[in-house]
């Protein structure tokens, strides 16, 4: 395990920065938010991204991909970061396509994978039915019928979910509502009969939805992975989605900073530049020490992804430990971001309160500091 | 060349016929070799492991052999390091001739100085005590009085110094004296050695929070040095000054980074890790009774999983034979801040057995806990306190402007 990029990762961070500042700064979000615009992203540079090939980033070749490894995945992510790129990249690329890789027969793989990687599938992960993330509280059923399953319940904060043509469904096919035994995954049509979304429009301006299902007809072979125990490979593409989530926190968190560094570097009150005054200073420094863990324990948990050798427990508490730390250190910079810039900070025109508002839906997303650091202490055996 | 394969299937073999069994064990305080003239061994095991280490030159691994290091590139350090490690090796040497004069003597010293001092480093044979904190002088550090007048052949050498670690037990000192009161302060400071047993020199342990005087007053009183004792420039003494206050940070960082890793295991001792002491003295099994604690015990682990990540990715990200930069300020004051933590969380997850100070009722290793709690509370204030290396971190990394310069020279 290294915990430096290789000189490809390097390459790709690089050409990855040069084209999300280029084709996708801030200011794209704003004007999806502004425009009301319905898709909630970029279409056309959703395509540049698809042949950019990142699609396909850590999807194997044989299946059409590029073979790049999460360390891959992850240096792109972030950079989106960086400048709050709204794509489909999270939802079908981290998440559809890791749950397909995973969890699907090679049918499926053969069948979703080439269409995902060319952009001609989106896909969503419809998982939470509470407001905290709680992967294993399942009610939404799977009854089995003569013909396949029955799906029925409620579903909310899906991500993609208003755009997706694809949706994976946590659901449960036998034992209580906490039980991890007994959950299922199934793939569907989102307009197959009976499935109602409503898209729901959160602070940070991304894409989001509620869902119903109703009495949703599927035959057999939409099973997704092992029937009645769902559970540990759906964890374990949490567990890449929280890494990925925490590369893309990563980038947003830095570009806040640099944004503190350089008011701090040109405002002046009292005759003098405020990055003099210690009372700041201190609060960068804690700051930058913060971000150099939080480069650190990305860094270890991508790496953890391409190691073969690692064990999913092992990648479960390196996901925790990233998502964790990155929940709290953004929740932190985040704030900070608004308070160093004063005023400033609190317009609409200024563009650190994307980041406040992107910060707040990152961190809860799969799971808050709090939540993790209980999985990390259950992990540990305390 | 040989392979690094081949490396540490060697060394893994040469470990095994020779790292005494009682020196797989934890540390005890006791224990701990520190060499020098007068070096006690309370275990003889620690006296052959010694020599067996300095043979070879791994008590200091990456130093040349020419003075008696190991000679070993960045990489087959890392493995020796890890195969140390994988047997529960204890230290073999334990020196600040090693941490923090021996590299910046290397980078400085004169070919003299080094054929003289370095191979005595990685034999234990001088014990070394570091002359920079004064009563009037601590985060001002630069501000320092101690005076050095050349005479002849000679520095006389008149002031004081204080915290001055170990003054008591040393053999030798690394000493910043003034050399010109006439320039902007960090322009007339030198940077000289000299022996402890010189004429002139008296030594005054300090009695601590903690009831242990590891630190002294130190008393120079018209003490002669042979002018050849000067390293680098004269009152050029600043630059190698604030060099080895690199390497000293980058020490006191690896108390955090000890501290995380005894909380990952290692001993079977009750003390060994937080949760394992929450749950032998709060009577918990599986999962920790208190949610704050545990909570708390979990966040505390987090960060320093995050911490360790970050000094190794600072040794992979330094280039072969670079020594640490800046980012050791940022690593000395999150290092020794987690340290801190460790000690207050082990307090509160033990409670009141966790608070003797001698005598019956509580065991060695409990009391010696209470000890490292207080001891523990140094770690943010010796090699600059962690307000400072926040005003390094500033300056240094982030380029801010400097709060100082208007202040009076």
């Amino acid at each position: 395990m290294t915990l430096v990029l290789s000189e490809d990762q390097q390459l790709l961070k690089d050409s990855a920065k040069g084209f999300c500042q280029q084709n996708s700064p801030v200011s794209v979000l704003r004007r999806l938010r502004d425009s009301k615009d319905e898709t909630g992203f970029d279409q056309d540079l959703w395509k540049q991204m698809i042949e950019l090939g990142w699609a396909g980033m850590a999807v194997p070749e044989a299946y059409g991909g590029f073979d790049f490894g999460f360390g891959g995945l992850g240096v792109v992510l972030e950079e989106t970061g960086r400048t709050l790129v709204s794509s489909p990249l999270i939802s079908t690329v981290l998440i559809a396509a890791t749950a397909i890789r995973e969890l699907a027969s090679d049918a499926q793989k053969q069948e979703l994978l080439p269409k995902l990687v060319a952009g001609e599938l989106l896909f969503a992960l419809a998982l939470d039915e509470q407001t905290t993330h709680s992967p294993h509280k399942i009610s939404t059923m799977a009854k089995k019928t003569d013909r396949g399953y029955s799906i029925s319940g409620a579903k909310t904060f899906v991500l993609d979910g208003h755009v997706a043509d694809k949706l994976i469904v946590v659901a449960r096919t036998s034992g209580e509502r906490d039980d991890e035994k007994g959950i299922s995954l199934f793939l569907l049509d989102a307009d197959a009969e009976g499935v109602s979304i409503t898209r729901t429009l959160m602070v940070d301006s991304r894409n989001s939805a509620n869902m119903q299902f109703s009495q949703v007809r599927v035959s057999e072979d939409a099973l997704l992975g092992e029937l009645d125990n769902g559970f540990p490979g759906l964890d374990k593409v949490l567990d890449v989605a929280r890494i990925g989530i925490a590369a893309e926190m990563l980038g947003s968190m830095q570009a806040v900073f640099e944004s503190i560094l350089a008011y701090l570097k040109q405002r002046e009150q009292f005759g003098v530049l405020i990055g003099s005054f210690q009372g700041l200073q201190h609060r960068a420094a804690e700051m930058y020490s913060e971000i150099e863990l939080c480069k650190s324990a990305v860094r270890a948990a991508l790496s953890g992804l391409d190691d073969a050798d690692k064990t999913q427990a092992e990648i479960a508490e390196l996901a925790s430990i990233a998502k964790a730390k990155l929940s709290e250190v953004f929740f932190l910079v985040s704030n900070e971001g608004i308070q160093m810039h004063g005023g400033v900070g609190m317009t609409d025109e200024f563009d650190v309160g994307f980041f406040i508002k992107r910060a707040r839906v990152a961190q809860q997303f799969l799971g808050d500091a709090v939540f993790h650091r209980d999985r990390y202490a259950t992990l540990n055996g305390f | 060349m040989q392979s690094l394969k081949d490396f540490q299937e060697d060394t893994r073999a040469w470990l095994e016929e020779n790292c005494p069994q009682s020196m797989r064990t934890a540390m005890v305080q006791e224990e701990i070799v520190w060499g020098g003239r007068n070096a006690e061994f309370a275990n003889p095991d620690s006296k052959l492991w010694l020599q067996r280490m300095a043979e070879k030159g791994w008590t200091c691994p990456t130093w040349p052999t020419e003075y008696g290091g190991g000679g070993l590139d960045k990489e087959q350090a890392i493995i020796l390091s890890e195969e140390l490690a994988r047997i529960n090796a204890r230290s073999a040497l334990s020196s600040f001739g090693i941490s923090m004069l021996g590299p910046v003597l290397l980078e400085y010293g004169n070919q003299q100085q080094k054929m003289e001092h370095i191979p005595k480093i990685v034999r234990g044979e001088i014990r070394w005590c570091q002359g920079y904190s004064e009563p009037s002088s601590g985060s001002d550090l630069a501000s320092l009085g101690t005076k050095a007048e050349l005479q002849g052949d000679y520095y006389l050498i008149n002031g004081s110094k204080v915290w001055t670690s170990y003054a008591d037990k040393a053999d030798w000192i690394f000493c910043l004296v003034r050399t010109d009161n006439e320039v902007p302060k960090h322009s007339g400071i030198s940077f000289i050695l000299f022996d402890m047993a010189s004429e002139g020199i008296s030594t005054k342990p300090i009695q601590l929070i903690s009831g242990s005087s590891p630190f002294c007053e130190t008393f120079f009183d018209d003490v002669k040095v042979p002018a050849s004792n000067l390293v680098g420039r004269l009152n050029e003494g600043w630059t190698i000054a604030k060099r080895l206050l690199q390497h000293e940070r980058t020490m006191i960082s690896g108390f955090g980074l000890a501290a995380g890793q005894s909380d990952r295991g290692g001993t079977t001792s009750t003390v060994a890790s937080l949760e394992g002491a929450a749950k032998h003295y709060r009577g918990d099994s599986a999962k920790l009774s208190d949610p704050v604690l545990r909570d708390q015990i979990a966040r505390f682990k987090i960060d320093s999983e995050a911490f360790a990540f970050t000094s190794r990715r600072s040794v992979e990200e330094s280039k072969q034979g670079q020594g640490p930069n800046a980012t050791s300020s940022m690593l000395k004051n999150y290092g020794c801040e987690l340290n801190k933590r460790r000690y207050e969380l082990m307090l509160q997850a033990i409670g009141s057995q966790g608070l003797g100070w001698e005598g019956e009722g509580f065991s060695d290793e409990e009391l010696q806990l209470t000890r490292e709690w207080l001891r523990s509370k140094a770690n943010s204030i010796e090699g600059g306190t962690s307000e400072v290396q926040l005003n390094v971190i500033a300056k240094r990394v982030l380029g801010l402007p400097d709060i100082l310069s208007l202040a009076k020279k």
